[in-house]
């Protein structure tokens, strides 16, 4: 058995950042990916991030992951990272098993922040499943971490930030997109981010469905068709559309299996992309002495997963006797910039999610 | 749509399949799993649970939010009985 302070589960931004807050803290800090390169998904975004400075606005997600790490490097003598590791469970008693190089290994923290961040969700039509069909963010990561092109031609479903940008970064590596169909009445992303794609010649339609993909060994045709206001398909309106490649962009769900073996409450969320848990202010589940930071907490973005991580690294490491002596001030600060980021009428719905979640 | 579009992948089930058990009266995640198979795969239900919660949620009329998700246990992945036996070496 591997004892320490804090296990912290997902070195993406929010598991960085609450690594880098307890560490700081002076808590002994073991950090678990399973992947061999730490930042999750900042590693693979190529465009630069908004926000504001405190969140490293205008700087590109990789450069981002590569400034934690440094900061994380400040403090290695509080830190312990395993890589190449992957959980496979957290028993009620707070011990974590996983494996490593075909090994076992158990681990017994005093508290735990669980940071897996969230799954890419799927769509049921018919003939899902033909190879060529990819979840937008895999398609990021084959291009942006293995520098592999999916294809030669990209259909992209859904018009959120996700779809915008991987369309964008398919056409900056040569592949052309097709068009971008939404079924929503309007476009969910930020406009300059869909501008841009415009600007380029892309289509966007909104309230468009898939009905169904064609294809014998691999995807040849998609089949689109227009939605009423109820979101039924209209009969007649149906358009063929050639290409190799399909990826879905229709959204993320919190990877939250964790969190339920642990016993921890949950709820269906949907503003927060699906089965969240209750939690408190300081980020601690109803389970004692375990987190959450980041998009397992509810689906946002990565600055408000960055400063959630380093608010829950400090309480966590606060929780089990680690006060950092700026403990007030660091969280007065982490909550006004959370406040920042979830205000005005874009943050409506992550509020209204955070409200339920939080029991408010 | 059409009824044989697979929902999971894993132990290839067709909607076709799922709104058959639902009909015949199994209206839960965690019934659908037992009498199925459904989410005991490789993706551990990560693609398909969503999927059949509106699938339920459509044919029995509950909101998805009342709906149960299924239990959750260890481990999230494959792996070797002999690596975990090899494990005990690390127990105290």
């Amino acid at each position: 058995m591997k004892y320490t302070d804090l296990a912290i589960i997902g070195g993406g931004p929010a598991g960085l950042c609450s690594a880098i807050s307890a560490a700081s803290s002076g808590a002994k800090v073991l950090l678990i990916d399973r992947n061999e390169k730490l930042g999750g998904q900042l590693i693979k975004q190529t465009h630069m991030f908004f926000g504001s400075e405190k969140q490293y606005a205008s700087k590109r997600g990789f450069n981002i992951s590569e400034i934690l790490l440094d900061k994380l490097n400040d403090y290695k003598e509080n830190v312990e990272i395993l890589n190449n590791t992957t959980v496979l469970g957290l028993y009620e008693d707070g011990v974590i098993t996983a494996t490593k190089d075909e090994k076992y290994v158990k681990i017994k923290p005093k508290a735990t922040i669980i940071a897996t961040g969230a799954s890419e969700k799927v769509l049921a039509f018919p003939n899902n499943d033909l190879p060529g069909i990819y979840g937008a963010g895999a398609v990021q990561t084959l291009m942006n971490v293995y520098g592999i092109r999916p294809g030669k031609k990209v259909l992209m479903i859904g018009a959120g930030n996700i779809g915008l940008i991987v369309s964008y970064q398919l056409m900056q590596a040569g592949v052309e997109v097709v068009g971008i169909i939404d079924a929503a009445p309007k476009i969910g992303g930020y406009l300059v981010h869909a501008s841009k794609v415009r600007r380029m010649g892309v289509p966007i339609l909104t309230r468009y469905t898939v009905k169904e993909a064609i294809g014998n060994d691999t995807l040849e045709k998609v089949v689109i068709s227009k939605l009423d206001e109820n979101w039924n398909p209209i009969e007649g309106t149906e358009e063929v559309i050639e290409t190799d490649v399909m990826c879905i962009s229709v959204g993320l769900s919190p990877l939250a299996e964790l969190l339920q073996q642990a016993g921890c409450k949950m709820m269906y969320v949907p503003e927060l992309g699906g089965i969240a848990p209750l939690r408190n202010e300081n980020y601690e589940t109803t389970v004692d002495s375990i987190f959450v930071a980041g998009d397992v907490a509810g689906v946002e973005e990565a600055s408000s997963a960055m400063v959630e991580g380093y608010l829950t690294g400090l309480c966590a490491a606060e929780k089990i006797g680690f006060k950092h002596e700026n403990y007030l001030e660091l969280k007065k600060d982490y909550r006004n910039q959370l406040e920042a980021l979830r205000s005005g009428p874009v943050g409506t719905k992550i509020r209204s999610g955070i409200n339920k979640v939080m029991g408010v | 749509m059409d009824n044989n579009t697979i929902i999971c992948r894993c132990s290839d089930l067709s909607l076709q399949d799922i709104r058959d058990l639902i009909n015949d009266g199994y209206t839960s995640l965690e019934e659908i799993k037992r009498i199925s198979r459904a989410g005991m795969g490789p993706c551990q239900g990560r693609t398909c649970s969503q999927l059949i919660l509106r699938e339920i949620s459509r044919i029995t009329g509950k909101d998805i939010h009342d709906l149960q998700p299924c239990t959750n246990r260890p481990p999230t992945m494959g792996i070797k009985l002999k690596t975990i036996a090899d494990g005990r070496e690390s127990n105290d």
